[in-house]
């Protein structure tokens, strides 16, 4: 059966499943005896065997079943939830979040069998610690490793090969365990095997082998094999016929004249009936077998995914991104008219329908725009709601309370930038939590709570999206990293008394930083604030810290919130077009030189009681030509958070959408210079980042 | 195993390049026709400040903004100046797609391995022959063949 086509919604639907799996399991940690937590939980992993099955994928499905025998055990009340349940739980997940993201790249799952985590899961079930796995019972179908048993011990059955044995035994037949020897000199020992699972077909049932009979024709095993065989015939016939086929040295076992206690609650005895079915065939279990049953189960699985979420649509991404060009496109052209209609004016009657026109033809494309964007937008939570199960972890690493406080998890971001984000924000995270948290002592020497917090809050400002990333801990140690820098030569001790803590603090942000004096696992490679710093900026945007030592820090990161098409307003300078992003501008002034005034040999504007730095853009930008001499200055008043700057422009043409296009590789930019952007009359104009002048 | 040989040395010697043939300055150079996407003739060039010298800025090509760089800049000749005649190629590597300023554009020769000779990397010599990779004869003239990969790739 050909599932391949159903590949793509298994991977989207696995990690929604997953993802509920980690909110819930989260949940049920603090409320361990919530009962829709734990029907939540059941459900996901109903659901998540059913899919596992119909696909082919055995390991997860085999997973599953046992998170889901572990969970209908909790719901039926027969078991409580503890921690170190909790624990396993993650491990499941982890394990199967491998699969998922091995599917995802490979078509396959891996051959990672997660024995222990299985056994630790089978442990809880029959209610005996972790460590006493000798005794666990196996429900898997086909153990992972290939087992060295000595013939003499009795290898582990599960309950349905031991109801065979039992049901043989009672019908008077004989149940035998053989051990049986390859040659050592033996070059095809998987033929050998074969020949002697063939010859032995006739004669009797082969139950179980020990490794698998899949294992045993890859050739994965050394040169014995055990087979527990249920058969009429005498141990003399068996094993003759067993050594009889070539390079064959040796088979050699016993007979199981006990019958194996009988247990399981009945649920899982169907299952396992449906298991019998295909072991019996001594092939491996049977795909045919597994989708009928999967997807029987299939069916009361979506049925019982009724979970209320908004209506979503899962869109290709290429889609949008052709919808997106399409509409840059119109709004090129609309500027094109835009032009052509400002030049001919001699006819006014005509000019003045031609302009309605484009006025609608404006609105329209405004709302194109919109609606694409929207689309195009997804919630940060996406991205976020992995974080509170990392503090968590991190927090049992770092042997520190601490807890996580998120806020505005619906606020939107682009597609692009969702992806992108993730990573940034975990090194923040990792950073507060492992270099900024206190110990305990120490936090209760300075009268703060045991437990750290640290905050991560969205929200959108003007243009932009702000996600702030603060902790309550120790707060950056300016002295402790000036004097690093000076002992690593980043910078000289004469430098170091002229920079300003700000400044100071910056060289947190370069390469191969670190103030930590041991490397762990979480950190002090100095790599995290480096990597952060440059993949936020590719993204168009900056991260700035405030700290305060002794109480704590504050990462701020600010994001362009729509990426390629914005409103502008388009200035002169010299002979040169260039636009400013609207969104940062407050207001726009004419000031009259003589209000000049200077701060630090800096021109600064007194505006309605603000001191406001001025930029001379012409110089900044190297405009050839000079500027005429007039009484007033055009001012263009930005801002960005609450901080202001005046840009000096020559004059201003107007207000206009524009289509952000990126300059390309090779030619070196300035930050200020953000883009560029196509006009009505074919030529380009730069973008200037207001963000950065600021 | 001796007619694989032979057709091995067969198709070596029928083994030819195209190569557009460019005036820039008093030289001709040669450029792989592979590389080339288009010609266009010199339009309204966008100045992009504090960019490095050699690129001239950026131009529109068909909705697109494309940065335009200036060989002879890159060379370290004299600056261009733009005639009737001035050519703007661009140029598609795999990383990236740019455009070159040149005087003139001549025409399109076919070289054979044979009328290519490598050129010796002198480490003393100036910084121009290291985009020149080889130089090629047509027609009784001399042709230096650029390294356009390098040309645009190194800084």
């Amino acid at each position: 059966m050909d599932v391949s086509q159903y590949l793509e919604i298994f991977i989207d639907e696995s990690n929604e499943h997953l993802q509920s799996l980690n909110d819930q399991i989260m949940i049920l940690e603090k409320e361990p005896e919530n009962e829709d937590t734990i029907n939540e939980i059941f459900r996901a992993a109903h659901s998540l065997k059913g899919m596992a099955g119909t696909m082919g994928y055995k390991r997860m499905q085999t997973l599953t079943h046992d998170m889901e025998n572990v969970f209908s055990e909790v719901r039926n009340g027969n078991m409580k939830v503890n921690s170190d349940l909790v624990d396993v739980l993650f491990q499941c997940l982890d394990a199967l979040e491998k699969y998922v993201s091995n599917i995802q790249q490979t078509q396959d799952e891996g051959t990672e069998d997660n024995e222990p985590i299985i056994k630790a899961l089978n442990a809880f079930i029959s209610g005996e610690k972790k460590q006493e796995a000798a005794k666990a019972e196996e429900k898997k179908e086909e153990p992972a490793q290939a087992a060295s048993d000595s013939a003499a011990s009795t290898i582990e059955l599960a309950d349905f090969e031991k109801n065979a044995v039992n049901e043989a035994i009672k019908k008077n037949m004989h149940a035998y365990q053989i051990k049986v020897s390859v040659d050592e000199n033996c070059i095809l020992k998987a033929a050998r095997a074969f020949l002697v699972f063939k010859n032995l077909e006739g004669h009797g049932d082969i139950v179980k082998s020990v490794p698998s009979v899949q294992d045993i024709e890859d050739e994965k095993f050394d040169f014995d094999f055990t087979i527990v065989i249920v058969t009429n015939e005498s141990y003399a016939d068996i094993s003759g016929i067993i050594k009889n086929v070539s390079e064959i040295k040796d088979a050699d076992g016993k007979e199981f004249t006990e019958l194996f206690p009988e247990e399981q609650p009945a649920k899982e005895e169907e299952v396992k009936e449906e298991k019998k079915a295909e072991e019996h065939a001594a092939k491996p279990a049977a795909q045919a077998q597994v989708p009928a049953t999967a997807s029987s189960k299939k069916a009361p699985a979506a049925g019982s995914k009724g979970k209320a979420v908004g209506r979503t649509v899962r869109v290709d991404i290429e889609k949008l991104d052709a919808l997106m060009n399409l509409v840059s496109e119109l709004i090129i052209a609309k500027n094109g008219l835009v032009s052509v209609s400002s030049e001919e004016n001699t006819d006014g009657s005509i000019g003045q329908k031609f302009n309605e026109q484009i006025e609608y033809l404006e609105t329209v494309t405004t709302n194109l725009h919109e609606s694409v964007m929207k689309v195009r937008m997804m919630p940060i939570e996406s991205v976020v709601s992995k974080f509170p199960r990392m503090i968590r972890d991190l927090s049992k690493k770092l042997d520190k309370k601490m807890e996580l406080y998120m806020s505005g998890e619906d606020t939107e971001l682009d597609r692009t930038v969702i992806d992108e984000i993730g990573d940034p924000l975990m090194h923040l995270l990792r950073n507060s939590a492992d270099h900024g948290l206190e110990s305990a002592e120490i936090r209760k020497e300075r009268g703060k709570d045991e437990v750290g917090s640290i905050f991560l809050d969205a929200y959108q400002d003007g243009n932009n999206v702000v996600i702030e990333v603060r902790d309550d801990g120790n707060g950056i140690d300016v002295a402790k990293v000036r004097d690093k820098a000076i002992s690593k030569g980043t910078i000289t001790a004469e430098q170091a008394e002229v920079m300003s803590d700000k400044e100071i603090i910056d060289l947190l942000f370069r390469p191969s930083f670190s103030t930590s004096e041991k490397v762990t696992e979480v950190s002090g490679r100095g790599v995290g604030l480096d990597v952060v710093k440059s993949k936020i900026e590719a993204l168009g945007g900056d991260v700035e810290v405030k700290t305060s030592y002794g109480e704590g820090s504050t990462f701020t990161i600010r994001l362009p919130l729509t990426l390629a098409i914005i409103q502008a307003l388009m200035v002169k300078l010299g002979d040169e077009k260039y636009a400013i992003s609207l969104a940062s501008i407050q207001t726009i002034e004419d000031i009259p030189v003589t209000d000049i005034k200077y701060v630090h040999a800096k021109e600064v504007i007194n505006l309605r009681g603000n001191v406001i730095p001025l930029v001379r853009l012409r110089n900044l930008l190297d405009v050839p030509g000079q500027p005429e001499e007039s009484e007033s200055i055009t001012v263009v008043i930005v801002s960005k958070g609450d901080k202001m700057a005046g840009l000096v422009v020559d004059s201003l043409i107007g207000q206009m959408e524009i289509v952000i296009k990126s300059l390309g590789k090779y030619i070196s930019i300035n930050k200020m210079i953000s883009g560029a952007t196509i006009l009505g009359d074919g030529s380009v104009a730069l973008i200037i980042d207001a963000n950065t002048l600021v | 195993m001796d007619e694989v040989k032979l057709l091995e040395n067969n198709s070596d010697s029928q083994e030819t390049v195209q190569y557009i043939v460019v005036k820039i300055g008093n030289e001709q150079y040669g450029i792989n026709i592979k590389y080339i996407d288009n010609i266009v003739r010199n339009q309204r060039i966008t100045r992009v400040p504090k960019s490095q010298k050699y690129f001239k800025g950026v131009i529109n090509l068909r909705g697109e903004v494309m940065p335009v760089m200036s060989i002879r800049l890159k060379l370290d000749l004299d600056d261009d100046e733009y005639t009737d005649k001035t050519r703007i190629i661009i140029i598609k590597i795999e990383s990236a797609t740019i455009g070159v300023i040149v005087d003139q554009v001549k025409e399109v020769v076919t070289l054979t391995e044979a009328d290519i000779e490598k050129v010796q990397h002198n480490p003393t010599s100036e910084n121009t022959t290291g985009f020149i990779s080889a130089i090629g004869k047509s027609k009784g003239e001399l042709i230096s063949l650029l390294d356009i990969v390098s040309l645009i790739e190194e800084g």
